[in-house]
């Protein structure tokens, strides 16, 4: 008789029927514990969005151009003017994660009010800024925008931000969602606070964030 | 391999100490895969089956909290093929271990629970009452008033002996808690400096480069201090925190260093950290309260800016910081920084840390941009041929000698970090 080849041997079809004994296999596998990221923007899960009507859009308008503006005065490091488009009390929050909802009480990435952000534009522009002094620019993408809230001189807008940064001879991004508590309490749109939530906050910085993004 | 006492001198070292990959693997196996290294603290796992991801040299491993509450370290790694058992930095594995590739389980201990189909081992010598069915675990775990180390060597020092004089580091950031302990606060920030890991450990004793390297930020918030002085508004004390690093060379050479066995140091302090006011006022009151006066004010007097855990850690214990250095490469190293809360105080005291967590610490930093610099440009300027020493001359042979500790006389004298290379060398094998 001839010896079968092996292609005579897997003529036979194999078929893994359903588990017949008490579970086992994939049926038993203990579930892992470990919680899974969820994938928030800022504080609040929150997707609600103002009816666009002729009214809102002019706003919507308005507030797409601010947001612009305030990313293009950060790519041509006009810091005097980026700090100008906040309220006196305005704050500039970076938490370190997405849950965190006060500065107060849990470390931030950058939390600073006007005075602080006047100390980072005095480093940034003195002569003796030693980190300064390699190339270093960045480019701002602002997309995404939504109104999320209209009440009086309040306006709440998510948008999404992708930065990219050229430092000395490497390029970094940083990606994320923006939350602007805007009013135009005093005629223009202002900043009470702007929530930056960074994707990439808890993955290690390839060296650290000089400016606000 | 180099000749490695060819290498250093009491007052100058070679650069390749820097910058050698030879040197650096040499240095993972004969100190950080030795000697005792920091972990992490007890409340990062308080629960059963909690589990922290911690490196040590070039070893991934994990801390982990036991069903009889024990804190084991275990190597991140399944018996079977060797695929790690955890895949994120931190979480809670339940009731047991399992691995994500054949389902092998491991009870919190480390021994095996579990193969599926286990007749397909018999006869062979992987059968589960052999120990290498289960999770390697460390030669040694200990922890100092709730900071978890590990030793993967067996032999050696304890970590009493190990720690030394440098565990005034723990004892000064407990202390400062009426109920004498701290816990963690659960954030991490972790940045990469491009540079060796002893510029990190040199830095941190290093009373002449502030004013140099933060000579920016200092001058940059002194005047907007002075701007609120001004306007009769008082500055909060973090302006001062960042001022302070701007003072002249005089006042940084009065600040005084202290070099311990094993590399260990310390550097007094320099900020007044403890303010007139409401908050500061009923925090002493509590303090008082729970150790009488005459302890409390001895606790509440300690003047240390931070110390520094040869090779990689520097405790900053009147602000509640720490930063756990973890190399990765000769010219590359990851560094974990961590804020502690000091249990029983009100939020006012905490805060009042958290300032200069976010202002120093954290990856916005407004301090260590420049510093990360100046080690990047180190770490180039060392791969250079145009020298082979690094010098360490300053106020060489100007320092006190008491016993085995280094005090010295000029806060700006390199002692400190020629006391880290002279223990350097008895780790390396070039005795004492």
């Amino acid at each position: 008789m001839k010896t079968p080849t092996l292609t005579d041997k897997l003529r036979q079809d194999s078929v893994v029927l359903e588990a017949t004994a008490d579970r086992t296999g994939a049926q038993a596998i203990e579930h892992d514990h470990v919680a899974r990221t969820t994938n928030r923007a800022g504080d609040q899960p929150r997707l609600a969005a103002v009816a666009i009507t002729p009214e809102t859009a002019r706003l919507y308008c308005s507030v797409q151009q601010f947001l612009a503006q305030q990313a293009e005065l950060l790519d041509r490091k006009q810091w005097r003017a980026y700090i100008d488009l906040f309220t006196p009390e305005g704050m500039y929050w970076m938490p370190a994660n997405a849950e965190q909802t006060s500065w107060l009480d849990e470390p931030s990435i950058f939390a600073e009010d006007r005075s602080l952000m006047e100390v980072r534009m005095g480093r940034l522009t003195h002569p003796n800024a030693w980190s300064q002094a390699p190339v270093w620019m960045t480019s701002h993408v602002v997309g995404s925008v939504v109104l999320e809230q209209h009440e009086g001189m309040e306006v709440i807008v998510r948008s999404r931000f992708h930065a990219t940064e050229l430092r000395r001879d490497s390029t970094r991004s940083f990606v994320g969602t923006y939350r602007h508590v805007l009013t135009t309490k005093r005629g223009e749109l202002e900043i009470v606070l702007q929530r930056v939530d960074l994707v990439n906050s808890a993955a290690p910085f390839d060296y650290v964030i000089q400016a606000w993004l | 391999m180099h000749d490695i006492s060819k290498l250093i001198e009491p007052d100058h070292v070679h650069r390749s100490v820097y910058t050698d990959q030879e040197i650096f693997d040499t240095e993972m196996q004969r100190i950080f895969e030795s000697t005792w290294v920091y972990c992490g603290h007890e409340s990062q796992v308080p629960n059963p089956g909690d589990y922290y991801s911690v490196r040590i040299g070039r070893q991934p491993l994990i801390m982990l909290r036991g069903a009889d509450r024990k804190i084991r370290v275990l190597y991140n790694r399944c018996p079977h093929r060797g695929v790690q058992l955890c895949g994120s930095q931190s979480g809670n594995v339940g009731s047991s271990l399992v691995c994500s590739y054949h389902a092998w389980s491991f009870r919190l201990d480390g021994s095996v629970k579990s193969i599926p189909l286990p007749a397909g081992y018999a006869g062979t010598r992987m059968t589960p009452d052999n120990p290498d069915c289960s999770v390697k675990s460390v030669a040694r775990v200990d922890a100092y008033r709730g900071f978890v180390f590990a030793s993967l060597g067996a032999a050696g020092p304890t970590l009493l002996e190990f720690l030394g004089e440098a565990r005034i580091g723990f004892d000064d950031m407990c202390d400062r808690s009426p109920l004498g302990e701290v816990e963690i606060v659960p954030v991490c920030h972790r940045v990469i400096q491009h540079s060796n890991w002893k510029f990190f450990m040199e830095n941190q004793l290093d009373a002449l480069h502030p004013s140099v390297t933060h000579q920016s930020t200092g001058v940059a918030a002194a005047r907007v201090e002075r701007a609120m002085r001004e306007h009769d508004r008082t500055p909060p004390l973090y302006y001062h925190y960042l001022s302070a690093f701007a003072s002249p060379f005089e006042k940084w050479d009065s600040v005084q260093t202290v070099g311990f066995p094993h590399g260990h140091g310390l550097l007094r302090g320099y900020m007044g950290l403890r303010p007139d006011d409401a908050d500061t006022k009923e925090y002493v009151a509590q303090m008082h309260a729970a150790y009488g006066e005459e302890k409390a004010e001895g606790f509440l007097d300690r003047n240390i800016h931070h110390v520094l855990v040869y090779p990689y850690l520097s405790i900053q214990s009147p602000l509640q910081q720490l930063r756990c250095l973890r190399p990765l490469a000769p010219n590359k190293t990851l560094s974990e920084i961590w804020h502690f809360r000091l249990k029983g105080v009100s939020p006012a005291i905490y805060q009042r840390a958290l300032w200069y967590f976010n202002l120093v610490n954290s990856p916005a930093t407004l301090i260590n941009a420049d510093d990360l610099e100046n080690w990047t440009r180190g770490q180039r300027g060392l791969e250079s041929n145009g020298g082979d020493w690094v010098s360490f001359h300053r106020n060489f042979g100007g320092d006190t000698q008491e016993g085995d500790v280094t005090y010295s006389n000029n806060g700006t004298s390199e002692a400190v970090m020629r006391n880290q290379f002279k223990a350097w060398a008895q780790y390396m094998g070039m005795g004492s």
